[in-house]
Order: C-alpha cells, then sequence, then structure tokens
C-alpha cells in the first residue's frame, strides 16, 4: 500500500539532497577531471543505445502515421508529422527513460557499492567531501549530457523515419529533410531538447540519493536500482506534463 | 596512561545507540602516543563502531572523545577534517576506491593534501607499495587483487599521508594464518619505524600479544576489562580469558 507519509518525507528528502547538491556545485574544488569522465560514462556510453531505440522508434512511427495519413491524401506530411513529434516530445521523454533505465541504475547502484563496501566512508576518512566528489559531478553530467543525446535520438528518429519512407515511396533524401524541416523552429526544437536537462537532473539526483543512502548490503544495492529507474522514470513523466505546459505558456506559437 | 602525557586518544564515557539499540555504554579508555591498544570482543559489540566513533564519521549520544586533548564531539567539519588528516584508516574489506588503480587510490589524498610535484608522489606510492609488498601491483584495479592484498594495499593507503595515529579494522580477519601474520608483521614495522599510535580491532589472540600493548574487551556494549595480556589472562571474566588465550593463534 502506497504509504503517503513516506511519499512525501521522500520527496522532501529528495528535495534537501537537491539543495545540498547546488550549493556544493559552487564550492571548490570543481572535481572537474571526475565531471568530464562522468560525461563520458552518461553520454558516449548511451549513445549506442539512444541511437538505435531512436533509429526503431522513429521507423516505427512512420509505419504507424503512414498507414494513418495516407487514408486522408496527407501522406507528403509524414516527414513533418515524424520531426514535430520527435522533436518536441517522443525524442525527449525517450532518453530520458532510456537514461533512467540504463544509467539511473548504474548510478545508484555504483554509488549504493560504494557505501556497502565502505569505499564513502574511506574517502570522508581523508577529509574528502565525498558528496561533491561522487554525487555533484554525476547530476551535472547528466544535466549536460541528457540534452546533447536528445539531439542524437531526433537525428536517429528521422533516419528511421526516412528508411521506413524511402521503402514505401522511394521518396529523396533531400525532399523528405525539406519537408520534415518546414514547420521546425526555434519554440519546436529548443525548448523541448533543453527541458531534457531538467530529466537529467531528475535521473541523477534520485539515482544519486537512493545509492548515496544505501543500507542493508547487497540487497540494499539492488534495491537502490530498481527504486532508482521507478521512481525517476515516474517523475520525468510528470514533469514532463509539467514542463510540457510551461513551454506553451512561455512560447504560445509552439503550441499551435 | 603515563603521568604529565596528553593521550593521543582519550575516549570518555561515550554512549552510542542505534534505532533503540544501545552499542556502546559508556566506555572510557585512552591510548598514550606510540602505543598499540587491542580491541576485542565477540561480534557486534560495538568494536568497528568505536573506531568509526574516533575517526569521526559517528557521532556519540554521549560522551566526550578527545584526539590529542581536543574533543572532536561537535567540532565543525573543517576542523575535523585538520585532525582526521592526523589519522589513517585500515578498514575491514580495505575499502579500496574501486574505480581506481592501486596507485590512483594511494596519490588520491597526496594530491589533496600535500603540495608534492607528481614526481615526489610518485615516489612516495611507490615506497609505500613496495612496503607493503605490492610494487609490482601498483597498476592493478582492486577487483584484481586477493583478500590479503586488498588488505594490503588499505594499509598502504591508511599510512600514505604518513599518520600520527592508525586505526585498523579487523586487518587480519579472513586470511590464513601466514598472511594474517604478514599483517601483524606489518603493524609492528610501522609501530616500531614511525612510533605511530595504534587501535586495533581484532578477533585475533596471537596478533594482540604480539603487537604487546594493551587490550580493552567489548561485551555487550560494555568494556568489561583493560589491561596487558598478563593482566588479562588472570581475569576473573572467562570471556576475556578466552579472547586472549593462545589459542587461535597462528603457528609460531
Amino acid at each position: 500500500m502506497l504509504n503517503i507519509r513516506a511519499f512525501f518525507e521522500l520527496i522532501g528528502n529528495l528535495g534537501i539532497f537537491a539543495w545540498r547538491a547546488l550549493r556544493r556545485a559552487f564550492v571548490r574544488p570543481y572535481e572537474l577531471l571526475m565531471l568530464w569522465q562522468q560525461i563520458a560514462e552518461v553520454g558516449w556510453k548511451s549513445l549506442p543505445l539512444v541511437v538505435s531505440s531512436g533509429f526503431a522508434v522513429g521507423l516505427v512511427l512512420t509505419l504507424h502515421t503512414r498507414s494513418s495519413l495516407i487514408r486522408f491524401g496527407a501522406e507528403s506530411y509524414i516527414p513533418t508529422v515524424q520531426s514535430l513529434s520527435f522533436f518536441s516530445d517522443i525524442g525527449p521523454l525517450i532518453v530520458g527513460l532510456l537514461v533512467a533505465g540504463r544509467v539511473g541504475a548504474g548510478i545508484a547502484a555504483e554509488l549504493a557499492g560504494m557505501r556497502v563496501n565502505e569505499e564513502i566512508d574511506a574517502i570522508e576518512v581523508f577529509s574528502i567531501d565525498s558528496f561533491k566528489l561522487l554525487v555533484v559531478p554525476r547530476i551535472l553530467a547528466c544535466i549536460v549530457a541528457v540534452p546533447i543525446l536528445t539531439v542524437f535520438i531526433d537525428a536517429a528518429g528521422l533516419a528511421g523515419g526516412f528508411v521506413a519512407e524511402y521503402a514505401a515511396s522511394h521518396i529523396s533524401l533531400h525532399l523528405y529533410l525539406a519537408r520534415a524541416f518546414s514547420q521546425v523552429g526555434f519554440t519546436t526544437f529548443i525548448p523541448p531538447t533543453l527541458k531534457t536537462a531538467f530529466f537529467g537532473f531528475i535521473i541523477a539526483l534520485t539515482a544519486s540519493w537512493y545509492g548515496y543512502t544505501a543500507t542493508d548490503g547487497s540487497e540494499g544495492v539492488g534495491r537502490a536500482a530498481t527504486n532508482s529507474v521507478v521512481l525517476s522514470s515516474l517523475l520525468i513523466i510528470f514533469a514532463d506534463v509539467i514542463l510540457v505546459k510551461s513551454i506553451f505558456f512561455l512560447f504560445p506559437e509552439g503550441s499551435v | 596512561m603515563s603521568e604529565g602525557r596528553v593521550p593521543d586518544i582519550a575516549l570518555q564515557k561515550v554512549s552510542k545507540t542505534f534505532a533503540n539499540r544501545q552499542v556502546l555504554k559508556s566506555v572510557s579508555f585512552d591510548v598514550t602516543p606510540g602505543e598499540a591498544l587491542c580491541v576485542m570482543g565477540r561480534s557486534g559489540t560495538g568494536k568497528s563502531v568505536t573506531l568509526k566513533l574516533i575517526i569521526g564519521l559517528l557521532k556519540p549520544e554521549a560522551g566526550s572523545i578527545l584526539i590529542q586533548g581536543r574533543n572532536i564531539v561537535g567540532m565543525s567539519e573543517d576542523e575535523l577534517s585538520g585532525t582526521r588528516r592526523q589519522m589513517g584508516f585500515l578498514f575491514q574489506s580495505g575499502a579500496l576506491f574501486s574505480q581506481f588503480t592501486l596507485n590512483d587510490n594511494l596519490a588520491l589524498p597526496l594530491g589533496r593534501f600535500t603540495n608534492k610535484s607528481k614526481q615526489e608522489i610518485d615516489s612516495m606510492v611507490q615506497m609505500r607499495l613496495e612496503q607493503v609488498g605490492l610494487g609490482k601491483d601498483r597498476y592493478k584495479m582492486p577487483a584484481e587483487l586477493s583478500g590479503g592484498m586488498k588488505k594490503r594495499a588499505g594499509l598502504a593507503r591508511a599510512l600514505i599521508l604518513d599518520p600520527h595515529i592508525l586505526l585498523a579494522d579487523e586487518p587480519t580477519s579472513g586470511l590464513d594464518t601466514v598472511t594474517a601474520r604478514e599483517i601483524d608483521d606489518l603493524l609492528l614495522k610501522v609501530r616500531e619505524q614511525s612510533k605511530t599510535t595504534m587501535v586495533i580491532v581484532t578477533h585475533n589472540g596471537g596478533g594482540a600479544r604480539r603487537l604487546g600493548g594493551r587490550v580493552a574487551v567489548l561485551d555487550k556494549g560494555e568494556m568489561v576489562a583493560l589491561g596487558t595480556i598478563q593482566e588479562l589472562e588472570k581475569n576473573e571474566n572467562e570471556l576475556v580469558r578466552a579472547l586472549v588465550s593462545e589459542e587461535g593463534c597462528y603457528a609460531h
């Protein structure tokens, strides 16, 4: 049964954890080496998963939209629908959920393992701020890497869409791209892409909190990874609702 | 405690509770400079907690913990950082940073807290690793090491900043008798060469005898005996006599 009090305690703890991370991020030393390693871990190593998933989803999306639009004689809009739907929400949301699964679980398990094996205590013993060394770079890395991954999934989605459309109608790449980008502007691309920085923040924050505060040995490691993926996926979807509404409010032309 | 000498470590009526379970009840002892105090007792009697209280990883509910005369209870993080740098801690598992090579495990604190050049850091890391017999394993990852090697590497890392005080949590647990003896030899060597003050949690009566200092025995969170091995052999408490007995010592 959902324990309402425990849920609000969790949200409160996450808020305190986030505030601590925000304050520590601006205090020396900046742990740039660790930040760079984490950006490589989050971004570079997630790229094959993100690109292959984006390509497959793009392909499937075109197959579905084609069968619908063709009934209305609107198949020429397939590239436009593909790009607008991918850029505005499908790409960002899929990246958020994929990163929550791959990176979020990894961060939670890694930090929980370090907690259980007393590695975090060993860092503290040397008077090194373990929170700043381990948590802050992971949060910053996700904030930076997730929007970049979103650009890649958008491109992969378009590539998948083009392959599906080419197989059906032999459309040229030039024409496909021209139609795909005909309705794409600042408001349909930049704000939805940048909102994924917030997804990255949610993923790293949740995963770091579960990992950094893990208890109960190896069982705790598994629990931290699972809870992290579940909660961060839920928070991403809920946050998306608010962010989409906020983007429409700030950039009304994008909602038309 | 010797008269007129400020103890390096002094616990005064220290109590610690976890989730309504009191693991330490008004424990007091002190350790003079250069002394090696072994802490013994059954599993779960608060021995490791005592070490973590001394280094400030845990805070007591009651009592004072004085490091070289300064009470660390209630100290700010900055003050505690300065005090901690005089201490080395050998964790039971070694607790090596799993993402780093042995070299980086030892170089990390040197790079942070000294102004030494990269060459100086390299030579200090090599010297410490050779001291524990791991000179050739410098660029291995912790996962590539055996249990005994991890403990030796953990000891090298604990000593890398030349601490005045060394805290060791079961340095020989889970090791065969030969490797356990090697670890005890290393601790003895460090103590003789550097006059390092030590608090060693151990189940190994033989190791405690070889280190030759006093022994504190904890039972159910209370200190039931404190004295030399010879004094404790005559203690009326059967548990104390059993813990410090020759039985279980490695073969000489």
